[in-house]
């Protein structure tokens, strides 16, 4: 997509089905189409966004990338590796260097064990540190993630949520990856903690040089930290651009809208804002429509969107667009 | 006039097994009718708690409302038995939830919910009810309502039922709406929605909403007046200009600045808060925030600052060093 830079991550036409079974011999009848058919590449040191809501698939994205979930269909490749033909043995070799961050910081972290065992197990797994070392990596990593190094005995419970972030973090950096993704790490938190999450994720990247493939339903947060951001729609990408271009230069109807339901913490800017709303909710990904994922709730749709699936192309350079008319919606 | 609402010194307790968590502390303010004001606050500051005790719906043991008055249109509601409150909940003020598929029934019609609330305050026949139950569901704009009164809540998605609860609250025509959360669990696009819709119908009906959120953006657009609550306290208050582009409130200011703008510089830092919100079971003796605040002064420490009108009802502001705030923007 970019010639001048080699990816880090490149993933292309990946897909992502899960089975429905039903009757009594649990026979396969249908399937759910979390991710269907999404091509990217993240570049090293960048923060790629992925946002969508509920349901959208992007959660499935960033597990079926690092083979969490198994992949239906599609390839990925992390240093022009494929991870999608690893054996058991040599993907685990190839996790150290792809960790993730997750959401609920209370359900991430094993409450019969103490922080310093949670940050130590990926170093117990993947090195040969010894004692001495391994406590002193500990010491270093709590250190960079603004936790006190004292706490290494306490367990999980005994920290507010925003902590517990903080440890999932320092756990991700233990192996000193290259790739985190970061799947919506900061959605359960309150609002003053948030910040300071996004803001210890922007200075370790600056410091580490780490790349993330930052994952999140809060467009303005995900607009905050990317360089560039995905718009995901019911397991398609529907938009890929430069966090600046698909903010003031979005071309699908989707994204406009997204965009547009953003609230805006100013009453003057509020009071002018012209708001799409979009009629309806998100369709069933076990029946999607025919023909265009969006035609349902899409305000320009045509007959054309109901019959024939768009193609996501590069519109203007490093800008991709799944819409037939992607060239007329230019805001 | 007299207020609508009027709540003064309300004070909520819990009395649990660790200590007393004091979680609503001193709160008066006044709300007249038709307005539309929000409160904002992060987990814990206690928002939804004074929500509950106008209601009378604090869980007692181990919750306690242990001071305080709460006059609602004329009404000391403090001093009303169970019986007198199941009568004011619902025709006079009206609560929606956050989550809206834990307080629909799951085993009832959406239908026969909104039916069972009609006839408890007004006197309907079944048939009446019915159809008016219909009409709310046109109302909040759920398409072929007259056949989806007779779906269950699972068969609606997250923004119908929302809907659905909106109706229910709307059914008797409350004077104050309380929604507590009510697009929190909800998308964007579906959040656009209901913000748009409780605005047509505040515009319509003319009832008071009290709009409970952490989200200072959504009420940015809604709210006349908001209330900031900070461990179980109001620590500033005001009409929405004051709040927004006056703001005198060093937590304010942070919580403000912790939020990313779609219109900004996204390369910016955020401005964050250090530290964590106080723990209610042992709230210090000065002001609640001071642990955090950068403009914190030995004073800060000893005394707790009251909530000072410094624009009469249009701007309050509970901090010894707002003025100081005030100069330096």
């Amino acid at each position: 997509m970019n010639t001048e830079k080699t990816p880090l991550v490149s993933v292309r036409n990946l897909k992502k089905h899960f089975p429905i079974t039903g009757g009594f011999l649990q026979n396969q009848v249908g399937a759910v189409k979390a991710v269907d058919g999404v091509s990217f590449d993240i570049y090293p040191g960048e923060t790629l966004g992925l946002v969508g809501e509920t349901g959208c698939g992007k959660t499935t994205v960033g597990r079926t990338m690092m083979r969490l979930y198994e992949p239906t269909a599609g390839e990925v490749e992390l240093n022009g590796v494929s991870l999608t033909e690893l054996g058991e043995k040599d993907l685990r070799k190839i996790r150290s260097k792809m960790q993730m961050i997750f959401q609920d910081p209370y359900a991430s972290l094993n409450p019969r064990m103490t922080v310093g065992s949670i940050v130590a197990a990926p170093l117990d797994v993947h090195t040969k540190l010894s004692k001495k070392e391994k406590h002193d990596r500990i010491q270093e990593l709590l250190d960079i993630v603004g936790l006190n190094p004292d706490f290494v005995n306490r367990y999980p419970h005994e920290f507010s949520g925003g902590q517990r972030q903080r440890i999932g973090i320092a756990r991700a950096l233990a192996l000193e990856p290259e790739l985190i993704v970061c799947d919506e790490p900061i959605s359960s938190l309150d609002v003053s903690i948030q910040a300071q999450v996004v803001n210890l994720l922007e200075k370790l990247q600056k410091e580490l040089g780490l790349t993330y493939l930052f994952i999140a339903h809060d467009l303005s947060m995900v607009r905050h930290i990317s360089d560039r951001m995905a718009v995901m729609y019911l397991g398609k990408i529907m938009e890929l651009a430069g966090r600046d271009e698909i903010y003031l230069k979005s071309m699908h109807p989707y994204t406009q809208a997204l965009m547009s339901a953003v609230p805006i913490p100013d009453p003057d800017l509020a009071a002018k804002s012209k708001r799409i709303i979009l009629d309806g909710d998100i369709p069933n990904p076990k029946n999607p429509p025919m023909g265009c994922n969006f035609n349902t709730r899409c305000p320009i749709a045509k007959e054309r969107c109901f019959i024939e699936d768009p193609e996501y192309r590069e519109i203007e350079k490093n800008h991709w667009v799944a819409c037939h008319f992607a060239e007329e919606t230019r805001s | 006039m007299t207020p609508l609402l009027e709540i003064k010194n309300l004070k909520t307790r819990f009395f649990t097994s660790e200590g007393v968590v004091k979680a609503v502390n001193n709160v008066s303010y006044s709300m007249e009718s038709g307005e539309i004001l929000g409160v904002v606050g992060e987990s814990g500051c206690g928002k939804s708690v004074h929500a509950l005790s106008i209601m009378q719906l604090v869980q007692d043991p181990p919750g306690k409302i242990t001071n305080g008055e709460v006059w609602l249109d004329g009404k000391d509601l403090l001093t009303f038995s169970e019986k007198e409150m199941k009568k004011i909940r619902g025709s006079d003020v009206a609560m929606i939830f956050q989550d809206p598929m834990t307080s629909l029934n799951p085993v009832f019609t959406v239908g026969f919910q909104i039916v069972e609330a009609l006839r408890l305050h007004n006197d309907m026949t079944k048939a009446e009810a019915r159809e008016r139950a219909g009409e709310l569901l046109a109302l909040v704009g759920i398409p072929g309502a007259e056949q989806r009164l007779d779906d269950y809540p699972h068969q609606f998605s997250g923004g119908m039922r929302q809907r659905a609860m909106i109706a229910m609250g709307l059914s008797c025509e409350p004077k104050l709406l309380i929604a507590d959360e009510p697009t929190t669990a909800l998308d964007v696009t579906i959040q656009a929605q209901i913000v748009d819709l409780v605005k047509k119908l505040q515009d319509d009906l003319g009832m008071a909403i009290m709009w409970i959120t952490h989200d200072l953006g959504v009420i940015a657009e809604m709210a006349d007046r908001i209330n900031v609550m900070y461990a179980g306290a109001i620590i500033e208050s005001g009409n929405v200009r004051n709040i927004y582009k006056k703001t005198r409130h060093p937590y304010t200011m942070g919580l403000l600045g912790s939020l990313p703008r779609l219109d900004e510089d996204p390369g910016a830092e955020l401005l964050s808060v250090p530290g964590l919100p106080p723990d209610l079971l042992a709230l210090p003796k000065g002001c609640a925030f001071a642990a955090r605040c950068g403009y914190r002064t030995e004073k800060c420490l000893e005394e707790k600052p009251p909530l000072e009108e410094i624009d009469g009802r249009e701007h309050a502001v509970a901090c010894w060093h707002w003025e100081e705030i005030a100069g330096s923007k």
